[in-house]
C-alpha cells in the first residue's frame, strides 16, 4: 500500500467525489417546499420521502463506511465473531416493525423531530427528554468521527494518506477537503443532500459487492479454498493468550456473546438519532412499514461484505506483516484483486459511504441540540426559522468537532467511544419503546433506570482489557447471575428495565406526580391523510 | 369519522372496541418472532457441515435467513394491513 499513488484508481475516486458534491448542492432544489425556513424542511427533508427514497436513505444511513471497513476487519482478524452483524441486521427489522410505525404516527401528529421530543411530549418530563437527547448526541459524535476512519483507510490504500513520513498537514489534507465539502452542502441542502447522494452510494456499494463476491472467489480458487485458508489461519495459537487466534464457527464459549451482541445491537439500531431522522423523514406510516420489509436487502449485502474478510486472508493481504491494521484488509483486497479503474469505483463506494451517514448524523445531532436543549432550555420562544438557523450552525460545529477528534486524539479513543455509544444509546430504549405502547412507567423511574444502565455499562466496559488496550477493550463481559460472557449493553438494559419497573411501583404507591401526557391513544396509529392529520397544526406552525 | 351504529348492520355487530388479540395478529406475531429464534439460538447452527459450495453451514444458514426473515416480515405486513382495512371498514377511524 505504500508503493506510491494508484493514479487510475485515484482519478476515478475523485471523479465520483466531484459528482456527488455537485449533487449535494443541487439537492437543495430537489422537492423544494414553500416553507424553506421550517426545521422540518432542512432537518427532515420536508417529511416527504416515499418508499424508495426512504429505502436508499436508510440504507445509506445505517450501513456506513465504518461498517464496511470494520465488519470484514473483525472477520479477517477473528473469524465467526464478526459475523454477528448478520443476525443483528436480520432481527432488527422484525423488531422495529412493531414500534417504528407508532413512532412515526405520533411524531407526525405532534410535529416531533427527535426521539427526545417524543419523550418530552409523552411524559411531560424535561429531565428525561434531556437525558435522551444528550445520550443521542454523545453516542452520535464518535460515530461521525469513525466515518473519517473509513475514508482514511481508503486514502491510505490509494497512497494519498501520506504514510508516517509526511507531515500532518499533507497527510490529512484530503480528509480536510472531503469534510469541508460535506459540511458545506449539508449546511445548504440539509437532509435532501444525503438523501440524493444515497442513491449513488447504495448503487455503487451493491455493484461493488456483487462483483466482489463473484469475481474474487474465481481468482482465489473458490469458496472452499478461501475457508480452508481461513481455518488454517485461525487455528494458529496466540502466544499471549495460549488460545487460537480465531475460529471459523462460533464456539460454545462464544455463543452467548454472539447472540446478546446481535440482539442488543438490533435493539439499539433505531435508537440512534440518525436512524430516527431517516424514519421521520418518510411520507407515511405505510412507507415505514414497507421499509422494514425491504431493508433486509442491505443485510444480505452486509453478509457478503463480511465474507470479504475471509477472501483477504486467502489473498494473503497483510500476511507476515506484524501488527497489520486489519481495517485496511478490504480496501487492500480491492486494490490487489480488481483492475485499477474498478478499485477506484470500490473506493468511491466506501468514501461516499462515509459522507451520507456523516451528513445525516450531524443533522440528527444538530436537531437534538436545537429542539431539546436550545428551544427547551435556552430560548423557548424560538421561531421555526431560528431553530433552522441554530440547527445548521450546530451541524457545522458537530462536524468540526468530529474532525478535531480524529486528528487530535488517538483513533483508538474514537473507537472506544463508539463502542460505549452503542451501550449508552440502548439505555434510551425503555423510555422510547415502552412509551410508544404504555404510559405505565413513571418518568422518574425511567430516568433512574437510564442512569443505572449508563453507569453500569460504562463501568463494565471500562474494565474490559484487550491485548491492545487496558480499558474499553471490548463490549462483552461476564453476565452476573448467568455467568456467561455477554454483551454489556444488553445486561445494562436489563438492569435499566428492572430499576424502572421497581421504582415505578414505588412511585405509584407514593403517588408521585406523573406529568402531563400530551398524546392520545389514537395518535399512535394515525396515518398521513387521516382525518385530523392533514390540517394538523404541526405541518405549518411552530411544532412542539 | 364518528360511529353511527344505526347506519349499517356491520357497525352494529362489534360492541365497543374490537379485540386486541386476534388470530391474524397472532399469526403476524409468529412471523416476526421466527427470525429471533432461528438466529439467536446459536448452538443450533454452529457447525461447519453441511457446507454449500465450500461455504460452511454457519455462514450460509445465517445468510439464508436474511431473505427468509424478509419474506416473513412481508407476510406480517400484509396480514396486519388486511386486518386494518377490515377494521376501518367496520369500525371507523380509531379502530386501528
Amino acid at each position: 500500500m505504500k508503493d506510491g499513488v494508484n493514479t487510475v484508481a485515484l482519478t476515478v475516486f475523485v471523479l465520483f467525489f466531484a459528482a456527488v458534491t455537485v449533487m449535494g448542492f443541487l439537492a437543495a432544489r430537489w422537492r423544494r417546499a414553500d416553507n424553506a425556513l421550517h426545521l422540518d424542511e432542512w432537518g427532515l427533508g420536508g417529511r416527504s420521502f416515499g418508499t424508495w427514497v426512504t429505502w436508499f436513505l436508510l440504507g445509506g444511513d445505517l450501513y456506513t463506511a465504518y461498517t464496511f471497513v470494520a465488519v470484514p476487519a473483525v472477520i479477517y482478524g477473528a473469524g465467526a465473531a464478526g459475523f454477528f452483524a448478520v443476525p443483528y441486521t436480520i432481527i432488527a427489522y422484525p423488531l422495529v416493525f412493531l414500534f417504528l410505525p407508532r413512532l412515526w404516527s405520533v411524531s407526525h401528529r405532534h410535529g416531533y423531530v427527535t426521539p427526545a421530543d417524543f419523550v418530552r411530549g409523552r411524559y411531560g418530563s424535561r429531565g428525561l427528554s434531556l437525558a435522551v437527547a444528550l445520550t443521542g448526541i454523545l453516542a452520535t459524535m464518535p460515530y461521525i468521527a469513525l466515518q473519517l476512519v473509513g475514508i482514511q483507510a481508503v486514502l491510505d490504500v490509494l497512497g494519498v494518506g501520506g504514510g508516517a513520513s509526511a507531515n500532518w498537514f499533507v497527510k490529512d489534507l484530503p480528509l480536510f477537503v472531503a469534510f469541508a465539502v460535506l459540511a458545506a452542502y449539508t449546511y445548504s441542502s440539509g437532509l435532501r443532500a444525503p438523501a440524493l447522494i444515497a442513491f449513488v452510494k447504495d448503487t455503487l456499494v451493491y455493484l461493488v459487492i456483487i462483483v466482489a463476491v463473484v469475481y474474487i472467489p474465481m481468482r482465489l480458487g473458490g469458496y472452499g479454498q478461501i475457508f480452508d485458508a481461513a481455518a488454517h489461519k485461525f487455528s494458529a495459537v496466540n502466544p499471549a493468550t495460549g488460545k487460537p487466534v480465531g475460529s471459523l464457527v462460533s464456539g460454545p464459549q462464544a455463543q452467548w456473546g454472539y447472540a446478546t451482541l446481535a440482539l442488543g445491537s438490533a435493539m439499539a439500531l433505531f435508537m440512534y438519532p440518525h436512524s430516527v431522522t431517516g424514519v421521520l423523514a418518510s411520507r407515511s406510516r405505510d412507507t415505514v412499514r414497507r421499509n422494514t420489509a425491504i431493508m433486509p436487502a442491505y443485510s444480505l449485502m452486509l453478509g457478503f461484505l463480511a465474507l470479504l474478510g475471509f477472501m483477504a486472508i486467502k489473498a494473503g493481504v497483510g500476511s507476515g506483516v506484524k501488527g497489520y491494521n486489519a481495517q485496511l484488509a478490504v480496501p487492500q483486497l480491492f486494490e490487489d484483486m480488481f483492475p485499477s479503474w474498478f478499485a477506484g469505483v470500490a473506493f468511491a463506494a466506501i468514501g461516499i459511504g462515509a459522507l451520507v451517514p456523516a451528513a445525516i448524523m450531524s443533522i440528527a445531532a444538530a436537531n437534538l441540540f436545537t429542539r431539546n436543549v436550545y428551544k427547551e432550555f435556552l430560548k423557548p420562544d424560538a421561531t421555526p426559522a431560528q431553530e433552522t438557523q441554530v440547527s445548521k450552525a450546530v451541524s457545522l460545529l458537530v462536524k468540526v468537532g468530529a474532525l478535531a477528534f480524529v486528528l487530535g486524539m488517538d483513533k483508538q479513543f474514537a473507537i472506544n467511544l463508539q463502542l460505549l455509544g452503542g451501550i449508552w444509546i440502548l439505555q434510551t430504549f425503555v423510555s422510547i419503546v415502552a412509551g410508544l405502547f404504555t404510559r405505565w412507567f413513571h418518568r422518574w423511574a425511567l430516568l433512574a433506570g437510564w442512569a443505572a444502565g449508563m453507569a453500569y455499562g460504562t463501568w463494565k466496559a471500562y474494565g474490559v482489557a484487550s491485548p491492545t488496550t487496558k480499558h474499553f477493550g471490548g463490549s462483552s463481559t461476564a453476565i452476573p447471575v448467568i455467568g456467561e460472557i455477554g454483551y454489556i449493553g444488553l445486561t445494562a438494559f436489563v438492569l435499566n428495565l428492572a430499576v424502572a419497573f421497581v421504582l415505578t411501583l414505588v412511585l405509584r404507591a407514593a403517588k408521585a406526580p406523573e406529568g402531563v401526557d400530551e398524546t392520545a391513544s389514537g395518535d399512535y396509529t394515525a396515518e398521513a391523510g387521516d382525518p385530523g392529520v392533514v390540517e394538523e397544526k404541526t405541518l405549518v406552525a411552530p411544532a412542539g | 369519522m364518528t360511529d353511527t351504529p344505526t347506519e349499517t348492520p356491520e357497525a352494529q355487530a362489534p360492541p365497543g372496541r374490537p379485540p386486541v388479540v386476534t388470530p391474524v395478529r397472532v399469526l403476524a406475531g409468529l412471523c416476526l418472532v421466527a427470525p429471533f429464534v432461528a438466529t439467536l439460538w446459536v448452538s443450533s447452527y454452529a457447525d461447519t457441515s453441511p457446507d454449500l459450495g465450500g461455504v460452511p453451514f454457519f455462514y450460509w444458514y445465517q445468510l439464508l435467513w436474511v431473505p427468509l426473515s424478509a419474506l416473513l416480515t412481508v407476510s406480517a405486513y400484509l396480514l396486519v394491513r388486511r386486518e386494518e382495512r377490515q377494521r376501518r371498514v367496520r369500525g371507523g377511524g380509531d379502530a386501528r
